[in-house]
């Protein structure tokens, strides 16, 4: 149930694993007779932190043209689909949690069921049929942790924030400006009309 | 200017994509889940270790399950693929689930306790046969006795440690077909009786190690051999010949064969066509004659004996050993609503062990199979426990006279769903009480404000997730606000309809289908489909809505029908009627006589429709609008699709008025050679459009062409018909069309040069998204087709508005020629894909998403934006604002955006929606073997408060506000007296 894990202290917590280890270097094999062939392949799921997680390993369902054949993985990863004939097929993994992506499985008539295999997303040729998660899946949207920054952002947040501004900064700036210079600016932006952006501050200052 | 800088804020946030999302705490506030497994095929008990007590069961859904023999809950389960039926299942060595499937060609070992596949076999199979799993019982687990299975015409023994194949027989060539493996136990020897072309008995004796043939005797049997086999004992076989009035006894005692035959006649008096039942009975047969169970006891020397027989209504289980060698069997029969159950002693039928009479708590029809099993009490003596499954296909355990548990399986087999509201709530029954006093709903507030600020502590999560679950009141039996709660209507296979709420999922009532003549053929229809017979509004206030069940007398398509009127808030059966003609095609039609029935439809295989409600206000309805009721049937086969019209009453043949004639108007002939169709797709019938035109952002007017008579048909070529690795790219493409289904005029065709099928496709509004299999780039893709009115595109002009000078008054004919023109895109998507469906809300103004059901079983909801034609590479700043996405070449799968979030819904094979009350909100409902609803907001709540919104932290913010407002006032007044002072 535990995935095969290519890092060195797992293997030698378990050493059973080497020879599934030794298994997985070899080429994707086929065997068969007549015109089928037979597709063996490995599911990998990177250890992951997500409690739970054998018992998503033994729910990992791998499907042949969208249906066709589902077959199940054994407790080592492994899975097989038998009496395929030759042909490009498709294989997808099904694994709640993990993204897999579809693979484009060539089964050659010519060089006795040799198969290729190749991502479909990203296009990648795997010399050997092991398939690993492109991405982990997270359904749930994660609550962010409390922080003020968060009720700061948020919309009631910025509004109290800007009449805190207004409230005790403003005259702050206001007592720091030379009343000479404010009366400037005051003639200016009755000659003006109307006060633009920069000539803001110093009329808002002049209604109060 | 801080209203400015907020309503840019406000602008910046609605322009983000809402994809639709969950917290964890938040699942199954809204939604349920209910697992099922299906109708129970086989079942084997493991009860002998002291630990839980399971049954394995496997079921017609080729679901393989191990339940709680206590709870009925499920342990584990595994739904294999649609083609890999299971034939057998057992469990081996005492640890491992051994199941045969896809007619005993695959062999898997699963861990007993917790489902996790051990090895896979995949075994030889040349032809078509029936399969048969032989596990020996042993008793030494040390020992490795092979597993024997038959099928495709070959014997196999496979080691059940490993699943390794020890040797193989090849019996093709001489036509044997297995019918009895025996495995004496201690003996290396296996017997094989097996048949060649029914005519000849052939017994091989096999050595269990190599495989070898030890000897072989065969006997030809003059007249042959027909039906079922019993196997009485470890040397004897019953069977009937082929004129099914002789019972064979074949005995092959150490490799010899001798027949001896015994005519019914002889041990019944009325005799007929005899049947063989299933049941394993040691030294005793049940055979079926003439509507009685008889029992026949087979002595030593293979003599037949009729010992006792039994009303038909009877369901017996295998034998099996009780103490002091001796076999017991379980027998159910019915009386009214009770059943009583008995299990007999097999050698002496008078010893009865145990009598059990239980009153069903609602109807479920006959009992279809019983598998008995017996633990020990504490008094020493033999208690049984009985695991029976109903005609409903639900599943119960009977214990001490009582059902322990039962299971509605038949929800495993959903076929059709409809939605019904409930009844208004009336004053004096309300059934909410004000249970909160303003304390306890300030304290759950408060609660809930810790929970979303994360401050809370585990207890106070739970209690928050219980709060939420009862405050909300979502499992009442009334009509909400809302609309949230409703009915969901669904019609099961077994032809049981089950009304389950919204809120809970719970099953509001049931009812099994009954034909109203009780005849042989048809005691029970099956059910086909469901319609909305009675939606009562406005005048027809007082009537209860209804719903009509249009069942089938039989599986071929011209036995005749059978009408059932339900009523929905009772769950009873207001009428039923045999309508003597068969069903092809129901057609709800869009009138309503006074009391709201709706006029349906029924199109027969004589070419002949049949109006219903048989009244007379109905037929002058009909007849008002005769000459516009058109409808077209699709021969998927044949390649054809034809558009009807009614022709005149169909008085000359028969004397009644509702029955009408029709003429054929078109035909659309697809070349066979290079065209198969392979799905076909009209737009639902209630669906509400709000809106006929969309801006463009240069701020041009498209009129959408929202037609409902359009067809959406798929075509493949021939060959690529089949699975994805049966053709390659040049050989095999898809065309699809949007047929006028009033004329017959094809408005639309598209080629997709190198695809396949299988095509799901959702038709909505003026658009079309499909699915389908890209071979050159080995991807699926979907594709969306959009539908404009070309004839009003002249309309843009204010002026020609305001002057008049436009045809937007013009009448609209399904008969004119429409000028259409379509803007498609195509994208790749990276899943195979069950189903699709799409969002509908009760105005339709609120965004659409599409409803994915994913090769995983998950469902995944995507924007209507994402599959939009507009879509470009570099969208300007325009059209960015009005919330166009860059191209992508290929769909987002985003994890949040699965409704289903962490579930599953097993065996998916259709989605349901229906509009809420609420605009923004919309019911989905998925079927499979398992259930799954949830309500979804495509654009997210916009017309209402979340569940999730704090009152709390509002009346906080007043009450701080209120506080300051008071506090500065007071500080103000002392500084103005001090200025005042100074």
């Amino acid at each position: 149930m535990t995935p095969i894990i290519r890092s060195i202290p797992v293997l030698a917590l378990f050493a059973l694993q080497i020879c599934f280890i030794f298994f997985a270097s070899s080429l994707p094999c086929s065997s068969g007779s007549e015109d089928t062939y037979t597709i063996t392949g490995r599911v990998k799921i990177p250890p992951s932190n997500v409690i739970g997680h054998t018992a998503k390993f033994s729910n990992v369902k791998v499907i042949l043209n969208g249906g066709q054949n589902v077959t199940f993985l054994r407790p080592d990863g492994y899975f097989t689909f038998h009496k395929v004939p030759a042909g490009t097929h498709l294989i997808e993994v099904s694994a709640m949690g993990y993204f897999f992506s579809p693979v484009r499985v060539d089964v050659s008539a010519r060089h006795r069921g040799k198969v290729q295999a190749t991502l479909t997303e990203t296009r990648r040729s795997l010399t050997e049929l092991v398939l690993e998660p492109m991405r982990e899946e997270q359904y749930y949207e994660i609550r962010e942790p409390f922080s003020i920054l968060s009720i700061v952002k948020s919309p009631m947040g910025l509004m109290v924030g800007f009449m805190v501004v207004v409230v005790f900064l403003m005259p702050k700036l206001m007592e720091n400006i030379d009343p000479e210079e404010m009366k400037q600016a005051q003639e200016e932006m009755r000659r003006q009309g109307v006060p633009s952006l920069s000539s803001l501050l110093p009329g808002a200052g002049a209604s109060r | 200017m801080a209203i400015r800088v907020y309503l840019l804020f406000l602008l910046f946030l609605s322009s983000a994509i809402v994809t639709y999302s969950l917290y964890e705490d938040q699942a199954g506030l809204m939604d349920w889940h209910q697992r099922y497994i299906g109708k129970v095929k086989h079942a084997v008990f493991h009860t002998q270790k002291t630990g839980r007590k399971r049954v394995i069961v496997s079921t017609e859904e080729n679901v393989v399950a191990s339940l709680d023999l206590r709870l009925g809950e499920i342990f584990w389960r595994h739904v294999l693929g649609t083609k890999d039926a299971i034939d057998g299942v057992d469990i081996a060595l005492g640890k491992y689930v051994i199941t045969l499937s896809s007619e005993g060609s695959t062999l898997r070992a699963w861990n007993l306790p917790d489902g996790q596949m051990v090895w896979e076999t995949s075994l030889h199979s040349a032809q078509q046969s029936k399969s048969l799993l032989s596990v020996p019982v042993n008793l030494k687990v040390d020992k490795d006795y092979p597993i024997l299975v038959f099928g495709g015409g070959y014997l196999h023994a496979v080691s059940a440690i490993d699943g390794e194949v020890l040797w193989k027989k090849d019996f093709t060539a001489e036509g044997f077909e297995v019918q009895r493996v025996l495995q004496p136990p201690g003996s290396r020897i296996i017997y094989v009786l097996g048949f060649v072309n029914s005519a000849e008995a052939v017994v091989y004796q096999i050595d269990s190690k190599t495989g070898e043939v030890v000897s072989q005797k065969s006997m030809e049997f003059p007249g042959g051999f027909s039906g079922g086999i019993s196997s009485v004992s470890s040397d004897k076989v019953v069977v009937l010949d082929s004129t099914r009035s002789i019972l064979v006894t074949i005995i092959f005692l150490d490799g010899g064969i001798s027949f001896q035959k015994t005519r019914i006649s002889d041990l019944v008096e009325d005799s007929g066509n005899a049947e063989i039942l299933s049941p394993l009975l040691t030294n005793m047969l049940a055979v079926k004659v003439n509507k009685r169970t008889i029992f026949v006891r087979v002595d030593g020397e293979g003599k037949l004996e009729v010992v006792d027989s039994l009303s038909d209504e009877t369901a017996m289980s295998d034998s099996l050993p009780v103490a002091d060698d001796q076999e017991a069997f379980a027998s159910i029969h019915h009386e009214g609503s009770k059943i009583h159950l008995m299990v007999k002693l097999v050698n002496d039928l008078d010893t009865v062990l145990l009598k059990e009479s239980i009153q069903m708590d609602q109807h479920r029809g006959r009992v279809h199979k019983v598998f008995v099993n017996n633990y020990i009490r504490t008094d020493r003596s033999n208690g049984f426990r009985a695991l029976i499954v109903m005609e409903d296909h639900s599943l119960l355990l009977l214990q001490q006279g009582a059902i322990v548990w039962s299971r509605e399986e038949g929800l495993a087999s959903v076929t059709d769903v409809t939605t019904a509201e409930l009844p208004v709530e009336k004053d004096g029954v309300s059934v909410s009480k004000v249970e909160h006093t303003l304390v306890d709903w300030l304290k759950g507030h408060v609660l809930k404000l810790k929970g979303s600020l994360l401050l809370a502590s585990p207890e106070d999560v739970a209690a928050i997730q219980e709060m939420r679950l009862k405050s909300s009141g979502r499992s009442k039996l009334t009509r909400d606000h809302n609309g949230f709660r409703k009915l969901i209507i669904a019609l099961t296979r077994a032809g049981k309809l089950f009304a389950l709420h919204t809120g809970d999922g719970r099953i509001v009532w049931s009812m099994l289908l009954n034909s109203p003549s009780k005849s042989e053929a048809c005691e029970r229809p099956s059910g086909i489909s469901l319609y909305q017979w009675q939606v009562p509004h406005h005048h027809a206030m007082d009537e209860n809505p209804s719903v009509l069940v249009v069942g089938r007398c039989g599986s071929d398509s011209s036995a005749p029908g059978v009408l059932s009127f339900v009523d929905v808030y009772t769950g009873k059966e207001i009428s039923s009627s045999d309508i003597g003609h068969s069903v092809v095609q129901v057609l709800p039609l869009p009138f309503t006589d006074e009391t709201e029935q709706r006029l349906h439809l029924i199109a027969d295989t004589n070419g002949h429709v049949h109006l219903y409600p048989k009244t007379s206000e109905a037929l002058s309805i009909f007849e008002r609008e005769f000459q516009n009721v058109y409808w077209y049937t699709v021969e998927a086969d044949d390649g054809i699709i034809r558009g009807h019209a009614m022709k005149s009453s169909c008085s000359g043949e028969t004397a009644d008025k509702y029955c009408f004639t029709t003429r054929e108007l078109w035909t659309v002939v697809f070349p066979s050679e290079s065209e198969k169709i392979i799905s076909t797709l009209t737009r639902k019938p209630n669906e509400v459009v709000h809106t006929q035109a969309k801006v463009n952002t240069d701020q041009d007017l498209l009129y959408k062409y929202v037609s409902k008579n359009l067809l959406f048909v798929a075509t493949v070529s021939p060959k690529g018909a089949g699975e994805i690795s049966s053709v390659t790219p040049e050989e095999s493409a898809l065309v699809v069309y949007l047929i006028d289904t009033i004329t017959g005029r094809i408005l639309h065709r598209l080629s997709h040069q190198g695809c396949q099928g299988p095509v799901h496709a959702v038709f909505s509004e003026n658009w079309v998204v499909y699915h389908y299999f890209n071979l050159r780039a080995h991807k699926y893709e979907v594709t969306v087709v959009e539908i404009y009115d070309q004839s009003r595109a002249e309309n843009k002009n204010v002026w020609k508005l305001i002057l008049g000078k436009h045809n937007l008054t013009a009448p609209i004919s399904s008969y004119s020629r429409p000028e259409v023109f379509t803007k498609s895109q195509s994208y790749f998507f990276a899943q195979s894909v069950k189903t699709i469906a799409v969002t509908s809300t009760a105005k339709g103004i609120t965004s659409k998403q599409l409803l994915i059901g994913t090769i995983g079983d998950q469902i995944l909801a995507l924007d209507k934006r994402f599959v939009d034609p507009r879509r470009t590479l570099n969208p300007s700043q325009a059209e960015k604002e009005e919330g166009i996405i860059p191209l992508t070449d290929s769909l987002p799968i985003i994890p949040q955006s699965y409704i289903t979030h962490s579930l599953k819904v097993e065996g998916l094979r259709g989605i349901i929606t229906a509009p809420a009350k609420l605009e923004s909100t919309t019911h989905v409902f998925a079927y499979g073997v398992d259930l799954f609803y949830t309500r979804l907001a495509p654009s997210k709540t916009y017309d209402s408060l979340t569940d999730d919104f704090s009152y709390a932290l509002l009346l906080i913010t007043i009450v701080a506000l209120v506080a300051a407002i008071y506090i500065t006032w007071v500080l103000s007044e002392k500084k103005e007296l001090s200025e005042k002072w100074r």
